[in-house]
């Protein structure tokens, strides 16, 4: 086993996302779910290695919720944000594409950290190249690359550093 | 409980409704898609949730419904953006700035 940590993270989400679809411990149910985790897990051997980025302490336990209702809470911010905008006649958006940095390492922080720029007010996340990540943003700020990483993905990324590598 | 999940339906339904106001009255596809995306991920989310209260029997597939249009929502808007991007969908003329183009001229 070359990579414990992603069959671990991925027996683990398997497992709780069948327990929540039948949500019964009837034995036929966990035989068969049990089969069907073992497929999967057999199956996608080679793209394992995308959970492998997880980090698994307690610190990273503590920080998911954390990090989930930052989450929730731009998420939220952003449909008004957007609501605002489509509501009002002039139709006030000042859009580009910016060029962002991120400090993460591993593929699924990176993967986390761009759905989250997608859902955040204003932000999507068009590609990702290396360590920089390509983000239509609909009002602009400024012309200073460092200062779009700032408001755009550094407050994710402090939260999300604890949780992935 | 009955009350609440109506309103969580009903505030869901807002969103997207105005999800689909800003798809007509934004000037490009990737404009188009900011509006779609989040709307349509935050209306699910709460229509789902709202259905949920309505049939508590439902809570847990609800709660699965909801972290995978999470994840698989944003993927698919950003997805498409890049091979519109890709494709030479030209930005709004009154778009300010274009970091990919310019980096893309100095290769």
């Amino acid at each position: 086993m070359r990579n414990w940590k992603g069959t671990f993270a991925l027996l683990f989400l398997l497992a709780a996302s069948w327990l929540l679809i039948v949500s019964s411990v009837a034995l036929v149910e966990l035989i068969a779910g049990a089969v069907a985790i073992v497929v999967i897990v057999l199956l996608t051997h080679r793209s394992r290695d995308l959970f492998g980025g997880l980090r698994l302490s307690l610190k990273a336990l503590l920080f998911t919720p954390i990090y989930l209702m930052v989450f929730l809470w731009q998420l939220i911010r952003s449909n008004l944000d957007i609501a605002r905008r489509v509501l009002t006649p002039s139709l006030p958006i000042n859009p580009g594409i910016v060029k962002v940095q991120t400090q993460l390492q591993s593929p699924l922080g990176k993967l986390i950290l761009a759905n989250s720029i997608t859902l955040t007010p204003g932000t999507l996340t068009l590609d990702i190249e290396g360590s920089s990540l390509y983000v239509h943003w609909v009002d602009v700020k400024g012309t200073d690359a460092d200062a779009a990483t700032q408001s755009i993905v550094a407050g994710f990324e402090r939260t999300l550093m604890e949780v992935v590598e | 409980m009955v009350i609440l999940g109506n309103i969580l339906i009903f505030i869901g339904s807002l969103f997207l409704a105005l999800g689909g106001l800003g798809l007509i009255r934004m000037p490009d596809v990737y404009n188009r898609l900011q509006a779609g995306t989040k709307a349509t991920t935050l209306g699910a989310m709460s229509v789902i949730l709202g259905s949920a209260f309505l049939a508590p029997e439902m809570l847990t597939k609800a709660v699965l419904l909801i972290v995978f249009i999470a994840m698989a929502n944003p993927v698919s808007s950003s997805t498409i953006g890049r091979s519109a991007y890709k494709g030479g969908v030209p930005l709004a003329s009154r778009s300010v700035r274009d970091d990919w183009a310019k980096e893309e001229a100095t290769e």
